[in-house]
């Protein structure tokens, strides 16, 4: 896995962001439109391709894309 | 583990009602359109049916079993077990069952109880049921499946409001020597009851003036101790922790296959949720049938209102192998493999 792919993947997701525009140092609260629906939708889709739990603390704690991906590949390994 | 098998029950009819009176996710004025959208093509709710105040889960569940007893022509002295399975009871004391039993006209040599389980509530009652009538004693029965939920949600908490949706449902069992075997892998996670949960008015919080208080919990949500309160991250992960290896155990356990089941039947919870869970489990989109759409998360009764609103016609023709599988409130949930055989479905019947 690299992070490339795990930013295709959110853009897979969610329609209104513009490929290209999301970088692994982007807040993704602030990259697209962040509500509780957007984060089932987040952790539906980690779970689905990477086999791994975020829990709401996890996204709490998170800011920016690579956070994410980091706890990702941590818990992967 | 339990995990197991009962032999000798036949489904023998299902039927539902739900209030005619609707509520359309387009209307609900307290989030905004760009919310709305998002809330039908994400968690999948258009409509909902919502009963009108006075309306109760027995009074759907009777019009719904007078429907399906009629279509049968069951014999209604013939019927010697009932079970009511809900979360929205006529009183909170007597038993609702016993006044349903009163109601249908069923004898008094008819045993009727209640079981206070939401979204699992459906392979709940029929493992019950279906334990109960293996025997032999007991051949007829009723299972009686509903919640009207929509009372217990505020209107102002976007993470409730515009999920839930109400309905009755019955299913007719019947005890057959030769009826292929029903199994079931049943759980429970009690650690997470605070993940759904309605605080005050039983006997831990006894209802006080300030349960009616409606505070700020975070935007869009206000709620006060006597609304349903729902931590959607926290159900959503339990789901997808817990039910694909469930189902897997239970195929594992059975020898069955998935391939050799003609539909998978998820309680309705989410359409993200569901979607998941039929990916996770390598499902075609044509075995894993959806009511979300139409009536919302409908609780312990999505099961058979999906077989009913989207099964209706291939259920009653011949015989079908289903695994059912559900997820929710307590935390509880299971899955069964059944096999029905020409199934009597009325039509819904709206109230």
């Amino acid at each position: 896995m690299n992070i490339e792919e795990f930013i295709k993947h959110i853009e897979d997701e969610f329609d209104d962001l513009k490929p290209g525009i999301l970088k692994p140092e982007s807040n993704f609260r602030e990259s697209f439109e962040w509500n509780s629906i957007n984060a089932l939708i987040l952790i539906a889709m980690v779970k689905t391709e990477y086999d791994v739990t975020l829990s709401a603390d996890d996204l709490i704690k998170s800011k920016s894309v690579k956070d994410i991906y980091t706890l990702i590949e941590n818990r992967k390994s | 583990m339990a995990l197991f098998s009962l032999p000798g029950i036949k489904i023998s009819g299902i039927s539902a009602a739900v209030p005619e009176n609707r509520e359309h996710t387009a209307d609900y004025k307290w989030i905004s359109v760009r919310e709305r959208e998002s809330l039908v093509k994400n968690i999948g709710v258009e409509t909902r049916r919502v009963a009108l105040k006075g309306t109760t889960t027995s009074d759907l569940c009777v019009v719904a079993a007078e429907k399906l007893l009629d279509e049968l022509k069951w014999d209604r002295s013939e019927i010697e077990l009932l079970i009511f399975v809900s979360q929205s009871r006529d009183y909170l004391v007597p038993t609702t069952a016993c006044i349903i039993q009163d109601r249908l006209g069923l004898p008094h040599s008819c045993m009727a109880f209640d079981i206070g389980l939401g979204c699992s509530g459906y392979v709940y009652g029929l493992s019950v049921i279906g334990g109960m009538m293996q025997s032999g004693a007991i051949k007829k029965a009723l299972l009686m499946v509903g919640d009207i939920s929509t009372l217990t949600t505020c209107y102002r908490d976007k993470s409730t409001y515009p999920l839930f949706g109400d309905v009755g449902t019955v299913t007719a069992l019947e005890y057959q020597v030769n009826a292929p075997m029903m199994h079931f892998n049943l759980q429970t996670d009690g650690s997470g009851y605070k993940a759904l949960i309605i605080r005050d008015g039983g006997a831990r919080n006894v209802m006080s003036r300030q349960s009616f208080e409606i505070k700020k919990i975070g935007k869009g949500i206000y709620r006060s101790h006597l609304h349903l309160e729902l931590d959607g991250i926290e159900v959503f992960n339990f789901t997808l922790r817990e039910v694909v290896p469930n189902v897997k155990k239970l195929l594992a356990g059975t020898g069955e296959s998935l391939a050799a089941i003609d539909f998978v039947v998820f309680h309705q919870a989410n359409r993200l949720i569901n979607e998941t869970l039929r990916k996770m489990l390598k499902l075609e989109v044509e075995k894993v049938p959806y009511s979300i759409r139409d009536f919302g998360n409908t609780s312990g009764a999505s099961i058979p209102l999906t077989m009913i609103a989207a099964l209706q016609e291939p259920l009653k023709r011949g015989k079908k192998r289903m695994l059912l599988s559900a997820f929710g409130v307590g935390l509880s949930w299971g899955s069964a493999i059944v096999e029905t055989d020409s199934v009597c479905i009325p039509d819904l019947v709206e109230v």
